[in-house]
């Protein structure tokens, strides 16, 4: 245990610093190149930096090789190969409007170095009832994590702050868990995706000076769902991400097809005079968590991102009661 | 609306719990000897089919729950 906190402190400070030092030059590069987006919820006409993915790969990657010249372990490089194609799959999506199709199709060859790497146990653990052996399906649930992982992150990255914030929840509840379970070198390799996604918080956090981009998303997606298979803690890790869960199970339960956001035709939500957000009663938009939580009446969108972080910190109290439940066998 | 959200987080949970006892107790012993060497893929098949059941009807249960709740929490 002790050989493990030396590895642990040079990848955490080295995966906070690289990002919190990279991203105001990326800031300035992308706004000098013209690479910015207007934010929609601004009263002003605000443009702001995008993708933000490169900053966020660069911190991942540099610790994630630092850890390796420590372990030599397989599961670092699947992090590693999964997480660069899952932000090559992103940038692309960035530079050029892609088909719904692309992302989860991509996404899933993203997932394959994990079996070939052979860094995954089939068993599936449940809390109280103990693992079910499941080798063809689970090689099923590999290739179905990623782009689920992928996209469900990219798809609550819709305010000033949101899919950073959420993430800094969910990963250190993920390495929280592991740690419970005694996982610990496995707890260590996912602690650089909590200090990425809290470095990149600053400037991400209300008013964003960068947005992630879907680079940004899918590469904190991809490296969420590629710890969960690594750690075998897939359950554990599908609780922390419920509230992310909920607004694509309402996304694809009102649209019923997998299609890209900027498809859609009726807007879910609204501006008011005071530029508050509000829910609209357009009956052709989608159902999302951020409708819903409007749903009550209208909120700044600081308010509406601190709604949803109190939901991902309930989820992510659940998921530390279920991997203590992990060690109770009914 | 607050309280509604975190009912369905809740009753997301529990629908997981419970779906996991219903893979290990009853999916996961669960085996075929009659086709030779090709029993295990006969069984994978048919609990892969299984799991994909058990799969729809939980997003059944969770579409009329999130229309219950909400449903409840507007009218209130």
């Amino acid at each position: 245990m002790i050989d493990l906190i030396l590895p642990a402190i040079i990848s955490c400070i080295l995966a906070f610093f690289v990002v919190y030092f990279t991203t105001p030059p990326l800031i300035k590069i992308l706004t000098k190149k013209n690479y910015v987006v207007k934010d929609m919820n601004k009263k002003e006409n605000v443009m702001v930096a995008r993708p933000g993915g490169i900053s966020i790969i660069l911190g991942i990657v540099v610790s994630e090789i630092v850890l390796y010249g420590f372990f030599q372990l397989n599961e670092i490089l699947a992090i590693i190969i999964t997480t660069t194609a899952a932000f090559v799959i992103g940038y692309v999506d960035d530079r050029k409007v892609m088909g719904g199709w692309f992302k989860p199709v991509t996404l899933a060859i993203a997932a394959l170095p994990i079996i070939f790497l052979g860094v995954y146990d089939s068993d599936l653990a449940f809390p109280l009832f103990g693992d079910v052996q499941i080798p063809l399906l689970y090689l099923g649930l590999i290739v179905f994590m990623i782009p689920i992982t992928g996209n469900t992150i990219n798809s609550i990255d819709v305010l000033n702050g949101v899919a950073s914030g959420f993430m800094i929840i969910a990963s250190f509840t993920l390495s929280i868990c592991l740690f419970i379970l005694q996982n610990y070198e496995i707890a260590i390799i996912s602690l650089p995706l909590g200090f990425v996604s809290l470095a990149f918080y600053k400037y991400h956090k209300i008013p964003s000076k960068i947005f992630p981009g879907d680079s940004g998303a899918l590469t904190f997606g991809a490296m969420y769902g590629v710890i969960a298979i690594i750690g075998g803690v897939e359950i554990i890790a599908a609780i922390a991400l419920l509230p992310a869960v909920i607004n694509s199970f309402l996304f694809l339960s009102s649209v019923k097809r997998v299609v890209e956001h900027r498809q859609i035709k009726g807007k879910p939500v609204e501006h008011t005079d005071d530029f508050k957000l509000k829910a609209t009663n357009e009956k052709t938009a989608p159902i999302t968590l951020v409708r819903l939580i409007l749903a009550g009446g209208p909120l700044t969108e600081k308010q509406v991102g601190f709604a949803i972080f109190k939901l991902a910190i309930f989820s992510s109290a659940l998921a530390i009661i279920t991997a203590f439940m992990m060690a109770v066998s009914l | 609306m607050k309280f509604g959200l975190y009912g369905f987080l809740f009753a997301m949970w529990g629908l997981i719990i419970i779906g996991g006892g219903i893979m290990v107790v009853l999916l996961g012993p669960f085996t075929i000897q009659q086709f030779g060497n090709f029993h295990w893929i006969i069984a994978s098949g048919i609990k892969v089919a299984i799991a994909l059941i058990l799969v729809v009807i939980w997003i059944l249960i969770l579409s009329k729950l999130k229309n219950w709740i909400f449903k409840k929490e507007l009218n209130s």
